[in-house]
């Protein structure tokens, strides 16, 4: 195993997150003080509780998510995909590094930055709102499979994308629907019995679930099943990711 | 070769189809040898590019097997592909980085341990160690090619692939392009170039391989090649048309054209060959009369079509 060439992409790749930390790192944290300004204090003042939680502690884990989920897609989808725009992707091609090497580096960057981001935005919530972990040990988990499994989906679509526009498709018209529609400022409880139906279709229940009840012990499906989809989205991207190395897909003519 | 040493380069029935269709390269047979410097000349188009593709393991092959001191480029990729270092033909850099951070990135992506020393003599080879902190953006296209060859020779690769090396770049700095590559020769890296230039052949190579349409038209030592590729030749209108060459005369080098109305003297650059002032003496004195004269060096393109026609 080449461990130096890992280090070497992992470590130009937090490079390239050090030079646009502002981005990286304020926009996020912005942005989730407004959903706290605007979810939290203009909802929160009608719906005040949740199962007994307070509405504004309970969107908590569902931001995170959120953020999780956007973070680490951009973040290795742009990884992967830049050096194929620019061409230097020559040069990982032609270096002794395997497949599943190349995927270490890129994926474990992007999945380090939005594990980071996600803690910096529990920090921000802390400042608004009382959190509780019941299950840290579970929460961290649940923060890093998504964040592993959703950069290796980034990865896949920034080795699909062959222009800037399909490389933001995916994420505004997949993406964003499934984590509004997932949970992540309501419980499905709160549905009508359709839609309650309709969202259990959708994965990114099953993470936004199992992360809040690692917070309160609240869950709209049962925790065993969170898990199974996240490991079952891992190994779908796995599998795809294998494939596409396989066959040199959008890498090698 | 000395005995037991594979080649540096060994290509053997090399084909290369692209997804649509065109047909790259067909049965390319190559070996190069430990130390030479090879370079590969062809005109646009010819597949050059596609052949090192191939070769460094960025474009793969439609059938073929690629070795690099005796390790298959595929099964054996890890041991075939650390002794390469390539240098590509499009100026293909990152752009933030820095020049120091680039070349450190290329050493650990290798797989080699970090060697400060050897970085700063590379890159003081290549007159780059004045730009070390610089973002790569902020150089000249030339800065940026060199920078590329410091960044193939971060890993002390065995064999050194040029793809055009000195497109873009100025005659000074062209020439300690080639002392490094001298260099590299002393210290016993094999290096294959790509090129246009026939001069650049000329001057830098061991051995010369002809590319034209996907097919290895031609491969030898640049001695012998270059005393064909160097011919000129003298054209000569006469004022009247003759059926024969004056005796005395009869070279072979003197040939009729145009149906007696000219004579074509071929003459090598090496100085072979009669003096042409003596020859037109000689002419004037076996009272051939000509009106107008020219001399024609046959452009590349010449040469390879004419090669092409000699190989079939
Ligand atoms: N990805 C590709 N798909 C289809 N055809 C391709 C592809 N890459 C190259 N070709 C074709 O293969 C042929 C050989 O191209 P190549 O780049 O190897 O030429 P070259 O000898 O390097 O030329 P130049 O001197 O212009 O650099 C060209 O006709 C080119 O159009
Ligand atoms: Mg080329």
């Amino acid at each position: 195993m080449n461990v130096r060439g890992i280090r070497a992409i992992y470590t130009f790749e937090m490079a390239r997150t050090g030079r646009t930390l502002l981005q990286s790192i304020v926009s996020p944290v912005i942005s989730t003080s407004l959903y706290f300004v605007v979810f939290g204090a203009a909802i929160g003042s009608r719906i005040t509780e949740v199962a007994g939680v307070s509405y504004g502690s309970f969107i908590v884990p569902g931001l995170i998510m959120l953020m999780l989920l956007t973070q680490s897609v951009a973040n290795a989808s742009f990884g992967i995909f830049f050096p194929r725009f620019t061409g230097t992707i020559f040069e990982i091609l032609s270096a002794p590094v395997s497949v599943w090497e190349i995927v270490i580096g890129y994926v474990g960057a992007a999945a380090t930055k939005s594990v980071g981001l996600g803690l910096i935005i529990l920090g921000t919530a802390a400042l608004f709102v009382d959190l509780q972990i019941a299950h840290p040990l579970w929460m961290l988990v649940f923060l890093v499979l998504t964040a592993v499994s959703f950069s290796l989906f980034g990865f896949l679509i920034g080795i699909w994308a062959d222009n800037f526009e399909k490389l933001q498709v995916v994420p505004l018209l997949v993406l964003t629907p499934l984590t509004f529609l997932g949970g992540t400022f309501y419980s499905i409880d709160m549905l009508p019995p359709f839609w309650r139906m309709v969202s259990l279709f959708n994965p990114v229940l099953y993470l936004v679930s199992g992360f809040r009840w690692s917070f309160y012990g609240l869950a709209d499906v049962s925790v065993t099943l969170s898990l199974a989809m996240v490991l079952l989205f891992l190994a779908l991207c796995l599998t795809a990711v294998g494939w596409i190395f396989r066959t040199g897909y959008r890498l090698k003519s | 070769m000395p005995a037991g040493r594979p080649p540096a380069i060994s290509v053997s029935g090399l084909n290369k189809t692209f997804a649509s269709g065109f047909r790259a390269l067909h049965e390319i047979d190559l070996e190069v040898r430990p130390g030479e410097i090879f370079a590969l000349l062809g005109p646009n188009g010819a597949g050059k590019t596609t052949l090192i593709s191939i070769i460094c393991g960025i474009v793969t092959a439609t059938s073929g097997r690629v070795e690099v001191a005796g390790y298959d480029n595929v099964a054996d990729f890890r041991e075939a592909r650390s002794r390469v270092g390539l240098v590509p033909q499009e100026l293909t850099t990152e752009a933030f980085e820095t020049v120091w951070a680039t070349v450190r990135f290329s050493r650990g992506l290798f797989g080699k341990p970090p060697d400060p020393d050897h970085l700063e003599r590379v890159l003081r080879d290549l007159a780059l160690w004045e730009k070390r902190d610089h973002q790569i953006m902020t150089l000249s296209g030339g800065m940026k090619r060199r920078l590329l060859i410091a960044k193939a020779l971060s890993h002390e690769p065995d064999v050194l692939f040029l793809d055009e090396p000195t497109a873009g770049v100025d005659v000074d700095l062209r020439q300690d392009m080639w002392e490094v590559v001298r260099g590299l020769r002393a210290s016993g890296v094999t290096v294959i170039l790509t090129t246009h230039y026939i001069e650049e052949a000329e001057l830098m190579a061991d051995r010369v391989g002809v590319i034209n349409r996907g097919g290895l038209t031609l491969v030898e030592e640049k001695s012998a090649l270059m005393r064909r590729l160097g011919a000129k030749q003298l054209i000569l209108t006469l004022a009247e048309p003759i059926e024969e060459l004056p005796e005395g005369l009869a070279d072979k080098r003197l040939e009729l054209a145009a149906e007696g109305w000219e004579l074509v003297y071929t003459y090598g650059k090496e100085g072979e060959g009669k003096d042409i002032a003596v020859l037109l003496t000689e002419l004037t004195e076996a009272g051939i009369r000509f009106t107008d004269l020219y001399t024609e060096q046959s452009s590349l393109e010449d040469i390879f079509v004419h090669l092409v026609r000699e190989r079939q």
